[in-house]
């Protein structure tokens, strides 16, 4: 919650001041915090990048694909783990947000996986990362590549 | 009557209980409780599998008695639910410090097509020390899977490759083999820790 008031506070005084925010364009609404992926080993394994995806607007936003110069084929997958304990992925196609919510892609659920990456995804870098939304809209964040053990945001 | 019954075991109990609602939260999407009916694997003493560990030995059920065992499957080309568990389990075995020394930490491989004994060597030494990675041929896997009563199957993916549905679920063994336990995946860690000291315990009891 303080993280989320600190946050619209700086995007309003940074957008005040005229300079530009990343991950505060296209649909003015929408906030990403915390973007953050694990390095890969090399390119041949798909990667997977994760974030929270704010509506701040009054009107609802539908998340319809991603775009990134790492990789050919990104897109919002959805790891799901049924009754079983087996767990599987497939494509989470449009992700809507209602006006005041937010979206929370991370491990185990909603992630942005990337496939056929064009690059190594070697900790410390980081990489841009827009999001597309239906209504022509998009939002470019900057993904920090984490090492490969990393458990979230703040590892 | 049955809160007031709770109650008397006092504020821990509360926090169990309310950990473990926090736990059917997590289990929300499916119906039934964490260990299925007719899922519990085999005592390890009741498998029979030859695989080859990430530096080349041999191994087999045989090579887990006697200590206390984590296993789980998964495969190195896994985006996100294998580095998640194998960093859940990186912290869990941090979090037991010198206890951890005392246990059996295994990743099986569902994937022996991509996952050669070099590939489980390189992936692992991204995570604890403790883990091992085990691969071996197709139908010695399947024998291990069978053993744990897990599951897995290949799916091919838009990009031309193709991914792997398995369990995943991390097993925990007494040192004699017998199944204690499993540890969900996205359980929470204070539930997962306790559950591992637990099978540490058998042992200890079993030696005495």
């Amino acid at each position: 919650m303080k993280k989320y008031i600190l946050t619209s506070i700086l995007a309003a005084l940074l957008t005040l001041g005229g300079l530009s925010v990343p991950a505060l364009a296209g649909p003015e609404d929408v906030v990403v915090e915390n973007a953050w992926s694990r390095a890969s080993i090399g390119v041949n394994r798909p990667g997977a990048a994760y974030m929270t995806i704010r509506n701040t607007g009054d009107e609802p936003v539908t998340l319809i694909g991603l775009t990134t110069p790492l990789a050919m084929m990104p897109e919002i997958h959805e790891t799901k783990t049924n009754a079983e304990g087996v767990s599987s992925m497939s494509p989470a196609g449009k992700i809507a947000i209602a006006p005041g919510e937010s979206v929370a892609l991370e491990p185990g659920g909603l992630h942005a996986m990337l496939m056929r990456l064009q690059e190594p995804m070697t900790e410390g870098e980081t990489f841009p990362l827009t999001l597309l939304f239906d209504d022509g809209g998009e939002v470019t964040v900057e993904v920090t590549i984490l090492g490969i053990s990393a458990r979230g945001p703040e590892d | 009557m049955r809160r007031r019954a709770i109650l008397g075991y006092g504020a821990a109990g509360v926090g169990v209980v309310a950990l473990m609602l926090f736990a059917g939260w997590w289990q929300v999407d499916g119906p039934g409780g964490p260990e299925p009916i007719g899922q519990r694997p085999v005592a390890l003493t009741a498998m029979d599998f030859r695989l080859t560990d990430h530096e080349g030995n041999a191994v087999g059920p045989e090579t887990l008695i006697g200590r206390p065992t984590m296993a789980f499957f998964g495969f190195t080309y896994c985006p996100d639910v294998c580095p998640t568990t194998l960093s859940d389990i990186s912290g869990w075995l941090d979090d037991l410090g010198d206890e951890a020394d005392e246990m059996n930490v295994v990743f099986i491989t569902v994937d022996p097509e991509r996952d050669t004994v070099e590939t489980m060597a390189e992936y692992v030494g991204y995570f604890h020390p403790a883990i091992r990675g085990w691969t071996g041929p197709e139908e010695q896997i399947a024998r291990v899977a069978d053993g744990f009563h897990a599951t897995y199957e290949r799916v091919p993916t838009e990009s031309g490759d193709y991914t792997m549905n398995h369990s995943a679920s991390v097993f925990l063994f007494a040192a004699s083999g017998r199944f204690v336990t499993m540890i969900d995946y996205h359980e929470p860690r204070e539930f997962a820790v306790p559950k591992i000291r637990r099978a540490l315990e058998e042992e200890m009891e079993g030696a005495t």
